[in-house]
């Protein structure tokens, strides 16, 4: 089987049991995604696929053959910090990190998603082309996502305030 | 996990010809739900057929209704443009269920398809009638806040977890399958059945007949329609009890009216008594509440869940009155 991972091919002899999670840890040794609940419930496992957020513990390998998948480490390096993940690190995004890589990939994701127009459960106006990422907004899309420490203020803070800033790159 | 041989559909035709065969088969999807089955050894498939390489579509039909793919991902057609103004509903039902994830993930089918989240059902080492026919429920006496309230059975009292089906009960959606000899049509009312003495058969589609699309008919009064979850915590968690409706007034009588409720039953609740009730009625809150009190009055607690009853009465009371004062807004 064919991968796509962090702009790297591999070719791959793979049960089709495995999940996209256990590939990434357990063939590749890319440890930056974490096996928390291993049922999609908390969201530590997840990575990004040709720019959408998914739970790579509930995906099955097989059937993210040729996608282009997007992990920790491939946001970044120590030396080239992500914008995002040097905003978790400027407004404490984290205590124990375990939850990060998850929390990173999922936040990019639902950026993305908002630039596209898309709505979430507590979007006022349903027909509005444009979204706002209020706390609230990033509360609620962000909620996939758990963190046993509670670094929930620092998390939204980092991203209101990389998303401002890339936002304003944009209009500029 | 048990072995399973994977196949990639690459059309309808063969994904059908696939699930033909003597061995156990599941149609694939995002796999939020079978995945996380298979890992429990509760679904033991020994073929899978992948269908998310068909139809994804979600295309305007002539009556001002809309066809959605099976393939569809949950947050592709919550972002529609034509579901969110025609139908908003739908697109809250599917923006208030699960997380942005698993919406990435999980497909239109998967989602019909999904199976209950009943502690005990995905416990092997508990009683449930739903796994294994005739070995009794630990739920009726158990931990059971989640339960059915309306067309449960002393076989199972589980509910079917999904928020999408909600509304597509409520919108008289029709799902469109392929079987091996033909295709069919079967309501989405009348897709999931009861529990009954035998809560392990959960639809009325055969192992070899495959959705390949849901078809909203127009219905114009429903581009003001709502979706209301009410839940444990406000974000990533399954219902209590939801309603999904649309009224429609003149004069200050009711036209007509769509609604379901969720979390309550082991299928997505048609509330046709309420409907019966309330269309050519003054559109009252006194009515609204008439009306919920009569969709509740066949329900039955259980140890914990008997709050659910006067739960969804209200909720239906409110998000009707809600609705209500919309439309009067707008006149």
């Amino acid at each position: 089987m064919k991968f796509l991972i962090n702009d790297i091919s591999y070719d791959l002899e793979l049960d089709s049991r495995t999940s996209l999670l256990d590939l990434l840890r357990d063939q590749l040794s890319l440890y930056g995604s974490k096996k928390g609940c291993n049922q999609g419930a908390c969201g530590a496992c997840t990575v990004l696929v040709d720019g959408e957020r998914i739970n790579s513990c509930l995906a099955l390998a097989v059937q993210y053959q040729g996608r282009a998948i997007t992990t920790v480490e491939g946001l970044g390096t120590v030396g080239d910090l992500h914008p995002l993940q040097k905003a978790f690190v400027e407004h404490d995004g984290f205590q124990c990190g375990y939850c990060t890589p998850g929390q990173l990939c999922s936040a990019i994701g639902m950026m993305a998603e908002a630039e596209r127009g898309m709505p979430s459960n507590v979007t006022a106006d349903l027909r509005a082309d444009r979204v706002i990422l209020n706390h609230e907004e990033l509360r609620e899309r962000m909620s996939g996502n758990l963190c046993r420490c509670g670094a929930y203020n620092g998390i939204i803070d980092a991203i209101a305030g990389t998303y401002a800033s890339q936002t304003a790159k944009e209009t500029a | 996990m048990t072995p399973f041989a994977y196949h990639l559909a690459q059309d309808v035709p063969s994904a059908v010809a696939l699930a033909r065969q003597p061995r156990t088969v599941r149609f694939l999807g995002g796999g939020t739900n079978l995945v996380d089955l298979m890992r429990e050894t509760i679904e033991q498939p020994e073929v899978l057929v992948d269908v998310t390489g068909l139809s994804t579509d979600i295309t305007a039909t002539s009556d001002g209704g809309v066809r959605i793919g099976a393939a569809a991902k949950n947050s592709a057609v919550a972002a529609d443009r034509h579901i969110r103004e025609r139908f908003p509903m739908l697109a809250l039902a599917l923006l208030s269920g699960a997380s942005g994830q698993i919406r990435n993930m999980a497909t239109v089918g998967g989602n019909i398809l999904q199976r209950t989240r009943c502690g005990y059902f995905y416990d092997r080492a508990a009683r449930c009638n739903k796994r294994q026919p005739g070995a009794g429920c630990d739920a009726i006496d158990g931990l059971n806040r989640n339960h059915a309230v309306l067309g449960a059975s002393p076989a199972c009292v589980a509910t079917h977890p999904s928020d999408m089906c909600v509304a597509l009960a409520a919108l008289d959606a029709i799902v469109h399958v392929q079987g091996p000899e033909a295709a069919r049509t079967v309501a989405l009312a009348d897709l999931h059945r009861l529990p009954g003495e035998r809560p392990d058969i959960e639809h009325v589609l055969g192992p070899d007949e495959l959705i390949v699309a849901v078809e909203i008919p127009g219905l114009p009064f429903a581009a003001a329609s709502t979706y209301r979850k009410v839940r444990d915590r406000s974000s990533y968690a399954f219902a209590l009890v939801s309603v999904a409706a649309a009224l429609d007034i003149e004069d200050g009588l009711v036209r007509d009216v769509r609604l379901a409720l969720g979390g309550v039953a082991h299928k997505p609740w048609r509330a046709w008594k309420a409907e019966a009730l309330l269309r050519g009625a003054p559109a009252t809150q006194a009515n609204f509440q008439a009306a919920a009190g009569a969709e509740l009055a066949d329900a039955i607690g259980l140890r914990d869940n008997g709050f659910k009853i006067e739960l969804a009465r209200r909720t239906i009371a409110a998000v009707l009155a809600n609705l209500a004062n919309q439309t009067g807004a707008r006149a």
